[in-house]
């Protein structure tokens, strides 16, 4: 038998499954990877929420804690959002279902393993990582055009066959 | 104010976090001035992402040392502690990405030490940081080698740059950064300097110059006018 609590948390990752991210809408918070934790209280009022940010910088960040804060309170009297940075989040925490939906709204999802903290995985210069296909017409024909996109998360790239340019979801 | 000092050479004495957090920040500001003038739209994107992920870094830093606000808005030059070499005009393209890649390989330093802090709020925003800044040394080190070994005018401008910056160089040659410059240098194929060194006969010993007096009065002049504004 499934206690109280654990059948409200279950409720509470639900709600959050239906949040979501305000850059890249076809995909939740939960699929992104930065909800860590959900604890709620033994009285089922209380709910807290782990989240942690993707990037530094991304503007998203306090959109999505607002856009959490607002869809639980419609089920818990209190909603504490607690932000934990470490471990820093990794493109590794991207649901399966995520890296589908990011392909099926013409993002290449990552390709190649997230760098973790300790990792000097790279030479300086010469690894960039790349998508594995053109999320239009799925050829491996792919020309990168920009490192850096229209989020932080992305990269510009183009496919040399059905010549449409599209985002990459970077691996980190 | 906080204190935190890193494991240094002796050439390189000021490492704490108000340092990381004020270059951060000064850096971020820098960059965003080559926002629409950058010499092509993907590279206004990628300069406006560095100084988005630099902004971040600054804010998660000076949050941690007090309010980030007042810290950023309402402190005078005399108060920074970030390198000169941040605060130096942009000068053409080559200039800033030079003086990027410096910047890129003295912070990856700084944040695989500050990965290691016991504070918990320090070594998150490291963790974090590390990643990002792998991102940026690798456009960085792209461009100095695009420039440094592409046309006559390129690499010309490249060795001026180099000429200008290096001497601001030994405020941030951590144990390390030298050899990783020297081979990205190398690779693009300009000259090898002699390691940048304190010595107060060769290289400029100021705290700050004018330039960035001249640019936190642009940067701090909204929130001073309106102070507490919010949109």
């Amino acid at each position: 038998m499934v206690s109280a609590a654990v059948a409200t948390t279950a409720n509470a990752w639900q709600i959050l499954a239906g949040v979501a991210d305000p850059e890249i809408p076809v995909v939740s918070v939960v699929d992104l990877g930065i909800v860590r934790a959900v604890k709620v209280s033994d009285d089922q009022r209380r709910v807290v929420v782990t989240l942690t940010p993707t990037y530094s910088g991304c503007p998203a960040t306090e959109v999505i804690a607002h856009d959490v804060r607002e869809a639980l309170t419609t089920a818990y009297d209190e909603v504490v959002i607690d932000v934990q940075l470490s471990p820093a989040w990794t493109t590794e925490w991207l649901s399966a279902g995520g890296r589908e939906k990011l392909r099926g709204f013409g993002i290449a999802p990552p390709n190649g393993r997230g760098v973790t903290a300790d990792g000097r995985k790279s030479l300086p210069i010469l690894e960039i990582g790349r998508p594995e296909r053109c999320p239009s017409c799925g050829s491996t024909q792919l020309d990168e055009l920009s490192r850096f996109g229209s989020t932080p998360c992305k990269s510009l790239w183009r496919c040399e066959d059905c010549r449409e340019p599209f985002d990459y979801f970077k691996v980190h | 104010m906080c204190l935190m000092v890193l494991p240094t050479s002796d050439q390189a004495p000021l490492r704490d976090v108000a340092t990381v957090a004020d270059c951060c920040l000064i850096a971020s500001h820098r960059l965003a001035e080559w926002v629409s003038n950058a010499p092509s739209m993907e590279e206004d994107v990628a300069i406006g992402n560095i100084a988005l992920d630099l902004l971040g870094q600054a804010r998660g830093l000076l949050s941690h040392l007090g309010d980030e606000d007042q810290l950023a808005y309402f402190r005078d030059a005399v108060s920074f502690r970030n390198p000169v070499i941040c605060e130096l005009p942009n000068g053409d393209f080559a200039h800033t990405m030079l003086r990027q890649l410096f910047l890129d390989v003295w912070l990856e330093q700084v944040w695989r030490a500050f990965a290691a802090s016991d504070d918990e709020v320090v070594r998150g925003v490291a963790e974090k940081a590390i990643k990002e800044n792998a991102y940026h040394r690798r456009h960085s080190s792209s461009w100095v080698v695009r420039l440094g070994d592409g046309t006559d005018e390129s690499h010309r401008r490249m060795l001026a740059a180099l000429d200008e910056l290096w001497p601001y160089c030994w405020e941030i040659a951590v144990d390390g950064w030298y050899d990783e410059v020297v081979f990205v240098l190398n690779t693009a194929t300009l000259p090898t300097p002699a390691p940048p060194h304190a010595d107060p006969q060769q290289a400029p010993r100021v705290d700050h110059t004018v330039h960035l007096t001249e640019l936190l009065a642009e940067m701090q002049s909204l929130a001073r006018a309106h102070p507490g504004a919010s949109w």
